[in-house]
C-alpha cells in the first residue's frame, strides 16, 4: 500500500486537482439551480464579504477557514457569470474545428482513391468476377446481388435478421407496458390508450376511404416484390418494409380493434420465431451439405421462372416477414405501448 | 489540395463533406432529435462512400438479361451487398434510439442533452 | 458527369445544413425525408436498383414514420394541447 507524502496538498498536482474538481462542481451547482429553481447559495455577495473581514482576524485556524471559504465564493460568482458563457462558447469552437479537420483529412485520403469508374480498380477482383460469371448457373438467380447476399453470403443475412430481432426485443423492453398477472390492464395502460385515442381521427371518412382502396394494392405490391427477389430488383427487405406500410396506413385509418383481428402480438411473435427458425434450419441443411461434399436435393430450376434459384425464394419469404413484423411492432409499441 | 482529382470522384468528396456535416450535428445540437438525425446522415453518407466504390463506366445494374455473364457487362455486386446490410441495421439502431429518448422525455420532461445529464447528476448528489 | 447528377450532390448537402439551421423539430424532419428521397435517385444514378428500393422504403418510409410517431409523443407538434419540450 502507498501513502501519500505528508505535503501532498501543496503540491502542484494536487492543487490542479482540487481547482478543476471545484471548478466543474460550483459550474455543476449553479446551473442545477438554475433548472431547479431553488436557490442554494444566495447572498454570495455578503458571505464574501464576511469572509474576507474574517481573513483578518488573528487566530491562525480561522483565518485558513476563511480563507477557504473565500476561494469558494470567489470560484461560484465567477461560474455564476462568466464561467457558463466562456464554456459553451469553447465547446462550439471546438465542435466546429473537430468536424472541419476531420473533413480535410478525409478528403486527402480521397485524392488518392483510385478513379471513379475505373474498370482496373483493385476493388473489381476475382471474386466479382465469379460472382458474376457463374453465379447465374450455381444459385439459379438471375438478380446477382439478391443471389450473393442469400445464397454465398446468406450467413450476413441471418446476421441482419438477428439484429433485427434484436432491435424489435429492445424497443419491446423499452416501450411495452404489461399487464397485470389476471389480464386485466393495468392503470397505467388504460391511462396509454387513452392518451391514444384522444388523438385518433375517429372514421375519419378520407382515410379509411383511400385507405380502403390503397392497403390491398400495398400489400399485393410488397408480396410482388418479395416473390420476385430473385429476378429483378428488390427482394426481402424492401418487401417487407412495404408490406409493413400497408399494415400501419390500415392501422392510421381503422384503429386498433379492427387491426387487431388479423395481427395481434402471437401473431408477431410466432411469425418472427418461426421465419427466423425456419432461415437458421435451411442455411444449417446448406453447410451440411457443403461441408461433407453431398450435393443438396433442391432443384435450381429454369433460369427466369419464378420457381428457380433452390433455396432463395423461401428465405426471401422469410426475411420479409421478419422485416415486416418488427417495423409494425415498432409502430404499435410508440403508439401505444403494446398491441 | 489537387481539385480536378475532387472532382473526378464527386460522389467520395460529397460523402466525406456529409459525414462531416453530419459528425458536427452529432456533436453541437442539444436536441436529442437531431442528434439521432445526424447520426442518420453520418450512415448514409457511408453507404454513399462504400456504393460508389462498385461503380464501373459504361456497364449496367447487375440483373442478367438475354443470358449475357460476361464480366465486361456489369458492375461490380459487391459493394452493393453490403450497403443493403447496412441500410436495414441503421433503422434498426434508430428504432431503439427513438424509443430511449421516448422514455427519457417521459422522465425528465425535457430534450435537451445538457438538462437532462445535469437533472440526473443532481438526482445523484440530492 | 451529368448537370443532373451535380445538381443532385449539391442538393445532398444543402438538405444536410438545413437539418441543423431551422428552428422547428417538425421542418428538420421533413427535410430529412427529402435527404433519403435524393439519396434514393442518387443510388439510381450508381446502377444500384435493389439500394434504391430499399432505402426508399426503409428511408424515407419506415424511419421518417417512426421519427414522426416520437414527435407525437413528446407532444412536439405545434397544435397539440398544452405541453411542448425545449427545443434547441
Amino acid at each position: 500500500m502507498s501513502r501519500r507524502r505528508s505535503d501532498w496538498e501543496q503540491r502542484p498536482q494536487a492543487r490542479i486537482r482540487k481547482w478543476y474538481k471545484e471548478g466543474f462542481l460550483a459550474l455543476d451547482e449553479e446551473i442545477i439551480d438554475h433548472l431547479t429553481q431553488e436557490p442554494r447559495h444566495t447572498h454570495l455577495q455578503e458571505e464574501l464579504i464576511e469572509a474576507q473581514q474574517q481573513a483578518e482576524s488573528s487566530r491562525q485556524h480561522d483565518r485558513a477557514l476563511a480563507l477557504e471559504r473565500m476561494d469558494q465564493h470567489n470560484m461560484l460568482i465567477w461560474a455564476r457569470t462568466r464561467g457558463r458563457k466562456a464554456i459553451s462558447r469553447f465547446h462550439v469552437v471546438l465542435a466546429l474545428a473537430l468536424g472541419l479537420l476531420m473533413i480535410i483529412f478525409l478528403l486527402d485520403t480521397v485524392a488518392y482513391m483510385p478513379r471513379f469508374g475505373d474498370p482496373n480498380a483493385p476493388g473489381a477482383n476475382e471474386v466479382s468476377r465469379r460472382y458474376i460469371e457463374q453465379g447465374l448457373t450455381e444459385t439459379g438467380a438471375t438478380n446477382i446481388v439478391a443471389g450473393m447476399i442469400l445464397d454465398y453470403r446468406a450467413f450476413d443475412t441471418l446476421g441482419e435478421a438477428t439484429v433485427l430481432f434484436i432491435a424489435a426485443s429492445a424497443v419491446l423492453i423499452l416501450l411495452r407496458i404489461d399487464r397485470n398477472k389476471d389480464g386485466s390492464p393495468v392503470q397505467e395502460l388504460i391511462a396509454a390508450e387513452s392518451d391514444d385515442q384522444h388523438y385518433e381521427p375517429r372514421n375519419d371518412r378520407i382515410l379509411q376511404g383511400s385507405a380502403m382502396v390503397l392497403s390491398p394494392i400495398i400489400f399485393l405490391y410488397g408480396i410482388y416484390i418479395i416473390l420476385n427477389g430473385h429476378l429483378s430488383p428488390g427482394g426481402g427487405f424492401s418487401g417487407g418494409a412495404i408490406i409493413s406500410a400497408g399494415l400501419i396506413l390500415y392501422l392510421d385509418a381503422f384503429g386498433f380493434e379492427k387491426a387487431g383481428r388479423f395481427f395481434t402480438y402471437k401473431t408477431f411473435m410466432w411469425v418472427s420465431f418461426f421465419a427466423l427458425s425456419f432461415y437458421a434450419l435451411a442455411k444449417a441443411y446448406s453447410f451440411y451439405c457443403g461441408a461433407n461434399g453431398i450435393p443438396s436435393g433442391i432443384p435450381l430450376g429454369t433460369p427466369g421462372a419464378i420457381l428457380s434459384g433452390g433455396l432463395i425464394m423461401p428465405l426471401n419469404i422469410a426475411v420479409g416477414m421478419v422485416v415486416a413484423c418488427t417495423m409494425y411492432i415498432f409502430y404499435a409499441l410508440f403508439r401505444k405501448g403494446g398491441l | 489540395m489537387p481539385w480536378s482529382l475532387l472532382y473526378e470522384n464527386l460522389e467520395q468528396t460529397v460523402a466525406v463533406i456529409l459525414f462531416g456535416i453530419g459528425f458536427s450535428i452529432l456533436l453541437l445540437q442539444r436536441n436529442l432529435i437531431r442528434k439521432i438525425i445526424g447520426l442518420n446522415i453520418m450512415s448514409t453518407a457511408t453507404y454513399l462512400f462504400l456504393a460508389s466504390m462498385g461503380y464501373i463506366q459504361g456497364r449496367k445494374a447487375p440483373i442478367v438479361t438475354d443470358g449475357v455473364t460476361d464480366l465486361a457487362a456489369y458492375i461490380n455486386p459487391i459493394p452493393a451487398g453490403l450497403v443493403l446490410t447496412g441500410i436495414v441495421v441503421s433503422v434498426s439502431f434508430t428504432g431503439i434510439m427513438l424509443a430511449l429518448t421516448v422514455r427519457l422525455y417521459r422522465r425528465y420532461r425535457t430534450l435537451d442533452i445538457d438538462q437532462i445529464a445535469l437533472l440526473a447528476k443532481g438526482e445523484d448528489m440530492a | 458527369m451529368s448537370f443532373v447528377n451535380v445538381f443532385l450532390l449539391g442538393m445532398l448537402i444543402v438538405c444536410a445544413l438545413a437539418v441543423s439551421l431551422t428552428r422547428n423539430l417538425l421542418t428538420s424532419l421533413i427535410v430529412y425525408m427529402a435527404y433519403s428521397l435524393i439519396m434514393a435517385v442518387i443510388w439510381m444514378f450508381l446502377e444500384s436498383p435493389d439500394l434504391a428500393i430499399t432505402e426508399a422504403a426503409v428511408g424515407a418510409g419506415i424511419t421518417s414514420i417512426l421519427f414522426f410517431v416520437t414527435l407525437k409523443k413528446i407532444h412536439a407538434i405545434k397544435g397539440d394541447s398544452e405541453r411542448e419540450p425545449t427545443q434547441k
